[in-house]
């Protein structure tokens, strides 16, 4: 459960929820951000080490579950955007309730 | 309704206590986390897509005002104002914070409520029918049996590590209304042909997810002394036999299938004959304490109709609309059983509001005996309403939405979360239950079309019961998208039968216009007074196929 | 380490194959070669099996007489087949000793106990994060159970009856 078994094809971001709250973070430079745009993105084998490294690590440290890679696209923006749609709802919240999660916090701040 | 005594309410307090303690211990670390998993489960704690959910036990669909007060509360303080009621009478939150948890069950405790075994591999919260008490077709209420079972399943010693989940229904009414075929145990009270007792007949290997199938008798009587320990010899034969090595294979169903019902049964009755029932039974003392709760409420003594109620329906066509189509009669004179409808048009079917749930709270009280209902359908039931009472109720429901008439209609969608919110899910549910209501909106069409029964999963685990409706819509993943099959001809009544898988998957999009189609060859081939699901029954398929994807149907026309 | 209801006890038995069972006070032996076991002790001498908890219990019958410790092995702690074999060893009439061998977590403690095992045989790894204490204080955290039939102190079901029988007046 620290890393997901398989890797998805690259460039890709370390997603997870925090284990206290359940939040949805992604792993930035310095810890983790329930930002997407802060997500580091690896984009070479070394970078997706780097980031189960940190996945099984913030996992021994209580911080979080259920971490896995997510293969992205990068936006225009610069923003990496999940290619899967699965992922892309978790990134943003209910589709049902624009309302709720990321898609209204992150509008919000 | 049932209340805790001194030792129920001790359980749920040093449960929560356990569960606290539970928490800890994985922060700690002396809890992995694979094994914390199964002990968060069974407290009804799920890891979502976005968040925790908690799962929240309304044994057999009964609640009261404070414990709705209470839930509505939770939501606002733990939650983000709703809460969803499911197909299994249960409350969710979407999101909770797991350190929050603890806190929230102790809120639940102050109203005798709880989270136990709402999930997980043991026996989960136990359904019944939820007009219990009111339908004049009850041989007995279903309630008092369900809470000694509820007690009975509580943190049981042998049976909390099963192969698998383990869903028990009963029913006490010839017409089911509490889908106990699609059960692992489903229960019915009947009354034996010959002597008259009331006894039980016992289902085993019902259950929907990706193997559905219908629950086979293994028992046509049992006497209502026998049910403890009937149930423990069938929950051990289950422990010792059922498949461990693939989830997928690992329900009764799978066993009982795998085994043959004769061997099965065989084997049941052998482990019965063996137990010493006294010494598991509760005794008849026990059932008569608990069967008093459930005794009816204080109800006047009135005409079968009222003046008023005919005034106010004369009056108030909205009002006559919906007392139409949401009323079911109630077997006490004077009285009717009203559905609130969780499922506004184009809005998240079963999802209330905590200022939703504390109205209908105040409208229990008030009106209904303090009593409520969750049903199966995700709606809510205020139970025993004078006909007097009726309008006020209503414009009550009206000014908080909640006075959608359309109960059983094709707007009454069952939507499991989907990908809006489930962490399995293949595709999306709701929107697809949202873009029908809406398109199916109008009153009078719904009425025009008569019962129909929409059910809509997000994945093969079928939550949404997709199987048994009339109309059953499966979401799925097909190169990278959404894509829904649609299954015709599945029922959850004692007529229990599997849907049919009408052609290939499509797109979420295209749904709408695939029902309207669907529902124009139902409209244009019944005959006077035939249901939808009757008319594919006679039917079969073959006229709704050109209908999914709206090939021509000139042939099946010029055919006839 | 062996944990009974009263925190870590001494191991009493020894593992050995059947063929070498009288080299050591009670060996615990794999049930498979209880014929061996019996062949080579003295007729008083006490012996224990390990059994998968797959064995049905008709299997075991013949063999319980003879026997002081049946240890069943729990591979996985969501495993459960455990505590029904365990059950149904004490519904026959099995009065030895009972051991559940596997890494069981401290919550399932009481369930072991109530279905009639008197103690729980850890691997090191379940052990070194629960200690002794952890798998005592387990066992006071419900005080009541719902279950009749199973050998924990507060059924809720009897208290209850005993609640109207002294409130009739001693009449049942
Ligand atoms: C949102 C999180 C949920 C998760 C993770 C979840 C998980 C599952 C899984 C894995 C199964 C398949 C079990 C099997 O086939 O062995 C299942 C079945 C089922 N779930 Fe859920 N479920 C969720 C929500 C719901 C909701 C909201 C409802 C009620 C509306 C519900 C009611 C059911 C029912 C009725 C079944 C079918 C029972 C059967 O297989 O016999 N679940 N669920
Ligand atoms: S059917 Fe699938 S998507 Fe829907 S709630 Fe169940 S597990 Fe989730």
């Amino acid at each position: 459960m620290a890393a997901a078994p398989k890797r998805p094809p690259l460039p890709a971001i370390l997603i997870a929820n925090t284990f206290l709250e359940g939040e949805v973070v992604f792993r930035a430079a310095g810890g983790w951000t329930p930002d997407p745009a802060q997500a580091l993105v690896a984009s070479d084998e070394a970078g997706a080490e780097a980031l189960e490294r940190e996945a099984a690590a913030g996992f021994a440290r209580n911080e979080v579950v259920d971490a896995y890679l997510v293969d992205v696209a990068i936006g225009t923006d610069g923003v990496p955007v999940p290619r899967h749609f699965r992922e892309r709802f978790k990134t943003l919240g209910p589709s049902v309730r624009p309302d709720l999660g990321k898609q209204a916090e992150l509008r919000r701040s | 309704m049932y209340r805790y005594d001194e030792f129920d309410e001790r359980f749920v307090r040093e449960r929560v206590k356990q569960f606290r303690g539970q928490v800890e211990r994985r922060l700690s670390g002396a809890l992995s986390d694979d094994e914390f998993r199964p002990l968060r489960l069974k407290n009804g704690v799920y890891l979502q897509l976005h968040a925790y959910m908690l799962r929240i036990a309304v044994p057999y669909g009964t609640l009261n005002s404070r414990q709705l007060r209470q839930l509505a509360l939770i939501g606002e303080r733990y939650d983000r104002g709703y809460g969803h009621f499911t197909t299994r009478q249960n409350l969710q939150f979407n999101w909770p914070k797991l350190k929050d948890v603890p806190d929230i069950l102790d809120l639940l405790a102050d109203v005798e409520m709880h989270c136990i075994q709402t999930s997980g591999n043991c026996i989960r919260n136990v359904t019944a029918d939820h007009f219990a008490g009111i339908a004049a077709d009850e041989v007995e209420d279903p309630r008092p049996t369900s809470e000694l079972i509820r007690q009975w399943s509580s943190l049981h010693p042998e049976f909390s590590y099963l192969p698998r989940k383990f869903k028990i229904a009963v029913t006490g009414a010839a017409h089911d209304r509490a889908a106990v075929a699609a059960h692992d145990i489903g229960i019915r009270i009947l009354k034996h042909p010959q002597t008259g007792e009331v006894g039980y007949r016992i289902f085993v290997g019902g259950g929907l997810g990706r193997t559905p199938m219908i629950a086979k008798t293994v028992r046509d009587f049992l006497p209502k002394a026998d049910l403890l320990a009937y149930l423990e010899a069938i929950m051990r034969v289950y422990n010792l036999e059922g498949r461990r090595d693939n989830k997928y294979k690992a329900r009764v169903k799978i066993l009982v299938h795998e085994m043959g019902l004769e061997p099965f049964r065989e084997a049941v009755e052998a482990e019965f004959a063996k137990l010493d029932g006294p010494s598991v039974n509760a005794d008849p003392a026990e059932a008569a304490r608990i069967a008093a709760y459930f005794a009816p409420p204080a109800y006047e003594t009135l005409p079968a109709s009222d003046a008023s109620y005919e005034a106010a329906r004369a009056a108030s066509p909205d009002f006559a609309r919906w007392a139409d189509v949401n009323l079911f009669p109630h077997k006490v004179p004077g009285y009717a059983a009203l559905t609130i409808s969780l499922k506004p048009i184009g809005g998240v079917p079963g999802d209330a509001t905590s200022e939703q749930m504390r109205v209908v709270a105040d409208l229990a009280e008030r009106y209904s005996f303090d009593e409520l209902r969750v049903t199966h359908r995700q709606n809510l039931v205020l139970p025993h309403v004078k006909l007097s009472d009726l309008h006020a109720v209503w414009q009550a429901l009206v000014a908080a939405g909640l006075a959608t008439a359309n109960d059983g209609l094709i707007t009454d969608i069952i939507a499991c979360p989907g990908l809006d919110y489930c962490a399995l899910a293949t595709a999306r549910s709701i929107p697809i239950a949202q873009s029908i209501s809406q398109r199916f909106g109008s009153y009078e069409r719904q009425r025009e079309i008569g019962p129909l029964e929409i059910k809509i999963s997000g994945c093969i685990n079928a939550c949404g019961h997709h199987h048994v409706g009339h109309i059953g819509i499966l979401g799925l993943e097909k190169s990278g998208q959404e894509s829904y099959q649609v299954t015709l001809g599945g029922d959850a009544s004692e007529d229990a039968a599997l849907g049919v898988l009408l052609g290939p998957g499509i797109k979420g999009e295209e749904v709408p216009d695939a029902i309207e189609r669907i529902v124009a060859v139902y409209l244009r081939e019944r005959v006077p007074g035939e249901r939808f699901v009757d008319a594919v029954k006679r039917l079969g398929l073959g006229p709704f196929k050109p209908a999914l994807t709206g090939a021509p149907t000139r042939e099946l026309a010029d055919a006839h | 380490m062996l944990i009974d209801r009263n925190g870590a006890t001494s191991e009493a038995w020894n593992r050995v194959s059947g063929a070498d069972a009288a080299t050591v006070t009670r060996p615990l032996v794999p049930f498979a070669e209880i014929d061996a076991a019996l062949a080579a002790l003295s007729d008083g001498a006490e012996l224990g099996i390990e059994v998968p908890n797959t064995i049905r219990l008709a299997a075991l019958e013949p063999h319980l007489v003879r026997v002081a410790l049946v240890s069943i092995v729990f591979p996985a702690f969501s495993d459960g087949r455990g505590f029904s074999l365990g059950r149904q060893l004490r519904e026959y009439g099995y009065a030895g000793r009972l051991r559940a061998a596997g890494p069981l977590i401290t919550d399932q403690f009481p369930y072991a106990l109530a279905c009639g095992f008197d103690e729980v045989d850890l691997p090191e790894a379940s052990a070194a994060r629960q200690p002794p204490e952890l798998w005592v204080a387990a066992l006071g955290v419900m005080s009541n159970t719902y279950q009749r039939g199973y050998q924990s102190g507060g059924n809720i079901l009897d208290q209850r009856r005993a609640a109207r029988r002294n409130f009739a007046g001693g009449r049942p």
